[in-house]
């Protein structure tokens, strides 16, 4: 049977993800090091995983309702409020979701129009992109540059913006460049989506993955930006919880509502035990959190000091646990700096431009490991630079 | 700087170049609080955890429990300095509890380590009983495991 002419033609015209096939040619090696995980190495904290058993002991395998367990809306907006200092409410404003990845889809569904243009900064998570357009609305790429240490810039976003405009992908703490936005960088943003009247998607998973003395800020605190903004977030990278399957989204009750309305119709609800599990890292999982922050500040600094050391320049990734290192100076595009990084050492690395055109001349390397592993990984790094120099 | 020895505890084979990057300190400064922690006594020394399971060496360890008389003047530490003094005994804590000093006794055989402490351990003047236990397998020392390599690998799956 010829199943094309049966498929839905916008599926086809959706490319396969660029990450992919190094995974798949890793996957052929036996003594490959990888640093290509996008998930934390940390196991879920055990009083976390505790609690998910204490309920299935317990019976409790129902459904939830569709919005989530109230305990566990509660639990997000006062967390919300504790460390970002906005205030939703826990029966209107929120909505528990199968990742943030389901939250993500439901925000484009619901708001985007056919036609209707969505900008998408790049490098970013690769979901933006066919997700817009599975909704029928148009991606809109925007660069973000190396020089702007790969911040979305006010002057850029304004260039972008015609009538069909209707929201902006806000992806910070950036996977994969690490980048962040600060309050002033944010409030520049927020100018010109006032003014030009569109909505932000703000996915603000890796929001507990900042280092230095910065801490994540939200453009939903941005004076005019709550009643515009839909945040997303999750307990997949703060928790250590990615096989859980738990976000959530934040925003107006309107768009809340409808997604609601979608995810009660397309999922139901999100899984149970992950609820209760979640509920107790919202409670009692501060400690986690800044636990494993630490230890991923220091693998940061390790890493990036690596590179630089290399010769491949890296600028200061200031969140989530990616570095992004230029490897323009080998005269190699991403692609060829990877296959030939993991067929010669068998070191895995993402190429930028998996995450967008703009990403090409870099590559995405992953921190969520451990020291001795990154170690290992970073002198067989050296070792390839350094034959690569000699002509081999 | 309490970070630096948690980091080196965990790991001693770090250059003073990747701690210095780790903590955001200058390597000079890691050089001289090293040097203040050994002069001060503050590191003792570096070992390996070494699994000798996986070596052709005889290699037997025992916790014995010692219940003793504490001494008039010195209390319990002129009896912990003299079960420190025979090159058997690799660790004395003293402890509360049932009995007064865990010590860790090492050996070739299980013989070599019940000589030894019928011999001299309990001969020692004060010491009123003890209580040998054989450790029959280390699966954990010092925070590594030696046990499964296969809860070690990788099981992230490659998603996206």
């Amino acid at each position: 049977m010829d199943y094309q002419k049966y498929m839905n033609t916008r599926i086809q015209s959706v490319q396969p993800s660029g990450i992919r096939k190094f995974f798949d040619i890793a996957n052929e090696m036996k003594d490959v090091i990888s640093l290509s995980i996008g998930e934390p190495d940390f196991q879920t904290p055990w009083h976390i995983r505790d609690e998910g058993i204490r309920s299935l002991t317990k019976g409790k395998t129902w459904y939830s309702p569709n919005r989530g367990f109230a305990d566990l809306l509660n639990e997000i907006t006062k967390y919300y409020e504790r460390r970002f200092g906005i205030t939703y409410s826990p029966t209107k404003q929120t909505l528990v979701t199968v990742g943030g990845s389901e939250a993500i889809d439901l925000v484009l569904r619901v708001l985007v129009d056919e036609g209707d243009e969505v900008i998408i900064p790049q490098p970013s998570f690769v979901c933006y992109h066919p997700l817009t357009v599975m909704s029928g609305g148009v991606p809109v790429v925007i660069n973000t540059k190396n020089e702007d240490n790969f911040r979305l810039r006010a002057d850029d976003l304004r260039a972008a913006i015609t009538d069909k405009t209707k929201l902006l992908v806000l992806p910070f703490p950036n996977n994969p460049t690490g980048a962040i936005m600060e309050r002033h960088d944010l409030e520049e943003i927020a100018k010109v989506c006032i003014e030009k009247d569109i909505l932000v998607l703000s996915d603000e998973i890796y929001s507990e993955l900042t280092y230095g003395v910065r801490d994540h800020v939200s453009i939903a605190s941005i004076d005019g930006m709550y009643e515009r903004t839909v945040v997303i977030n999750g307990f997949s990278k703060s928790y250590a919880m990615t096989g859980w399957r738990l976000g959530y989204a934040l925003g107006p009750a309107e768009i809340i509502g409808q997604m609601t309305k979608l995810h009660q119709y397309g999922i139901m609800s999100a899984p149970t035990t992950a609820q209760y599990a979640a509920i107790e890292a919202l409670r009692n999982g501060d400690r986690d959190v800044n636990r494993m922050r630490d230890e991923y500040d220091m693998r940061r600094r390790l890493v990036v000091d690596a590179f630089n050391d290399m010769g491949l320049t890296c600028f200061e990734p200031l969140g989530a646990f990616y570095v992004f290192p230029c490897i323009k100076s080998t005269g190699l595009s991403s692609d060829e700096f990877c296959t030939r990084l993991i067929m010669e050492k068998h070191v895995a690395v993402v190429p930028g431009n998996a995450f967008g055109e703009s990403g090409n001349g870099f590559v995405r390397v992953s921190y969520s490991y451990s020291l001795k592993h990154l170690k290992i990984a970073l002198e067989r790094i050296r070792e390839f630079l350094e034959e690569l120099h000699h002509g081999n | 700087m309490n970070k630096l020895l948690q980091l080196i505890r965990k790991n001693a084979n770090f250059t003073t170049a990747e701690l210095s990057a780790m903590l955001g300190e200058p390597e000079k400064l890691i050089k001289e609080k090293l040097h203040e922690y050994h002069q001060k006594g503050i590191i003792k020394g570096y070992q390996a955890v070494v699994n000798w399971e996986e070596v052709d060496d005889s290699y037997v360890e025992a916790l014995i429990e010692l219940k003793v008389t504490p001494k008039k003047e010195t209390g319990f530490d002129e009896m912990a300095q003299m079960c420190m003094a025979f090159e058997e005994v690799e660790s004395v804590y003293l402890m509360a509890g049932v009995y007064d000093f865990a010590l860790i006794v090492r050996g070739e055989t299980m013989q070599d380590i019940a000589m030894f402490v019928a011999k001299k351990l309990s001969t020692i003047d004060g010491v009123l009983s003890t209580g040998t236990h054989f450790i029959m397998r280390r699966y954990k020392d010092r925070g590594m495991n030696l046990f499964d390599a296969e809860n070690q690998t990788d099981e992230r799956s490659l998603i996206l």
